[in-house]
């Protein structure tokens, strides 16, 4: 299939090329070109400005106020938090314990529970091998789903190595897992479920209160990553029964470089640290703690729990407008996971035979993404919609529009215009959609194989 | 504070916040900021009770030295415009 389309193109791009000689004086002469030569060509798309950012799941900008919040600890307290025997020391502390206290109330947990890291990807890191190792000489068995971030997915593997037995749960098409079949997976071996809060790729909410009380019922740990969750959608540690929490700062318009692990008191969650050293954050996680970019975690936080019905409101008004303006103008244009069970800043839509690369390659002008970033880099279709079963040619045509808050309606009309008017021109060159206007199915011819 | 009083010192606030917040080189800043101040102000424009109110302006107050200093950080390190900024 693919093959074909790479042929057409090459034939597109070097026909004028190889018969330019006896054509080029009638180009000139008449000062036209030939239609099929520009048609498809946007080389001469003068594009003037920074292209608009329309990837708040990669990561989002700095809010001014958490920046604002910051910078008096990036410039005269400098002291290190755990320095106990000058002021220097103890203005930073008391400016990180109200951090803690920020990201705690912002989830209702206490602040003793909070443990800064370096990010999300560390949290999952201490939470999964914390727990697996801490009671490993009782119980080998963690569960999982196959939709989860890289950095739990891999963690996992390590665990197998170390001779644990992980199940990887599968999921329904729209995303979510269906809760007997997790039901069934818990076994007496089973020490933790890690289950994310909002995937990253496609937006989809996993029932968590369902999940957290199945897992207090059977007496198992509840970890989350709710990296693309905290702050934009309510979440309750307590009423929803998470044991462990993973937070990320530069998701929710903090800095980058910190996060924080939610690790419940009661019933308490034990860890085996990764990390030796000082002790510092109850032993849990050694190192200094960064004190500005923890001001900026709990300043972010505080923020995000003031503001976050308002910023919902928002997201929704410009996702619908987004899909709205799409669907209205596409036929085909799939949306990726549950339409309902969503977080709205996450839109992921499949435009059918279009490739997803080209199509991001057209729209310079917008930064956007087919998947997460961490494997945006390969060519290779989401592991997250294949999980979904989606098929390997829409995996390969997704995009991933993630909005935040400091989106503005004029950008989500630009980057629909933009990607209306693309869409419509790789289909138009391309054999697969041409077939399908002539009412061939696609999926019934037999490819000759090469 | 007289009734007055109070109207006059919002009023100002309001300005003020927009006049300072039209002065951000960001622009997805600079429209956030319009848009918030715009909505907290109308959402809180039946407030009656003193003690709401003096709460709500002092946020206004310290929410207006954010976005002065704020302004003159962003220009420091100010960017190329937006493409849907040039464009229009």
């Amino acid at each position: 299939m693919l093959s074909k389309c790479v042929l057409r193109f090459t034939r597109l791009r070097q026909l004028p090329q190889s018969t330019s000689n006896h054509l080029l004086r009638d180009y000139s002469s008449d000062g036209k070109h030939r239609p099929e030569r520009n048609k498809f060509n946007i080389r001469d798309e003068v594009l003037d400005g920074r292209p608009l950012y329309l990837d708040a799941q990669a990561t989002t900008p700095l809010d001014p106020r958490v920046l604002d919040a910051m910078l008096p600890y990036l410039t005269n307290y400098y002291g290190n938090p755990h320095s106990r025997t000058h002021a220097y020391g103890w203005e930073t502390e008391e400016a990180v314990e109200k951090a803690r206290k920020q990201v705690a109330s912002l989830i209702s947990a206490d602040p003793r529970e909070i443990v800064f890291t370096s990010g999300a990807t560390e949290s999952n890191n201490l939470a999964l091998k914390g727990v697996a190792r801490f009671y490993s000489m009782k119980k080998k068995h963690i569960i999982t789903t196959q939709t989860e971030h890289k950095c739990v997915l891999d963690s996992c593997r390590a665990l197998e190595g170390e001779g644990f037995s992980v199940t990887y749960l599968p999921v329904q098409s729209n995303g979510i897992i269906d809760i007997k079949e997790f039901e069934k997976a818990i076994t007496e071996h089973t020490s933790l479920v890690s289950i994310m809060t909002v995937n990253n790729e496609i937006g989809v909410k996993q029932p968590i209160a369902d999940i957290g009380a199945i897992c207090r019922a059977k007496k198992v740990f509840f970890h989350t990553d709710a990296a693309q969750a905290i702050g934009k959608i309510p979440i309750n540690v307590n009423t929803m029964n998470i044991d462990l929490m993973s937070i990320s700062g530069h998701k929710i318009y903090g800095p980058k470089g910190v996060g924080a692990l939610y690790v419940r008191r009661r019933p308490r969650v034990r860890l085996e640290p990764i990390q030796s050293g000082g002790g510092q954050e109850r032993g849990l996680r050694s190192g200094t703690v960064p004190a500005p970019l923890a001001v900026g975690i709990g300043e972010a936080c505080e923020i995000a729990q003031r503001e976050m019905a308002y910023d919902h409101k928002w997201m929704e008004f410009l996702s619908n407008r987004l899909l709205d303006k799409i669907m209205t103008a596409l036929p085909q244009v799939i949306r990726n996971g549950d339409a309902n069970q969503t977080y709205p800043g996450c839109v992921n839509l499949s435009f059918a035979y279009v490739e997803g690369e080209s199509l991001l390659m057209a729209l310079k002008d917008v930064a956007l993404s087919s998947g997460s970033a961490c494997t945006s880099a390969s060519l290779e279709p989401s592991y997250v919609l294949r999980a979904i079963g989606t098929d390997e040619d829409l995996a390969h045509s997704s995009i991933r529009f993630g909005m935040g808050r400091f989106t503005t309606a004029e950008e989500v009309d630009y980057t629909a215009e933009k990607c209306i008017k693309h869409v419509e021109r790789l289909r138009e060159m391309s054999p697969l959609w041409e077939m399908i206007q002539e009412g061939i199915d696609i999926k019934t011819i037999q490819w000759s194989q090469h | 504070m007289a009734t007055g009083e109070i109207r006059m010192k919002v009023l100002s606030l309001y300005k003020s916040l927009l006049r300072e917040s039209q002065k951000f080189s960001s622009y997805n800043f600079r429209m956030y900021a319009l848009r918030k101040i715009r909505d907290e102000f109308r959402e809180k424009k039946l407030l009656t009770d003193p003690a709401r109110i003096k709460e709500e302006i002092n946020f206004a107050e310290k929410n207006l030295g954010i976005i002065k200093r704020q302004v003159i950080v962003g220009n420091l390190y100010s960017t190329e415009k937006l493409i849907i900024e040039k464009n229009n």
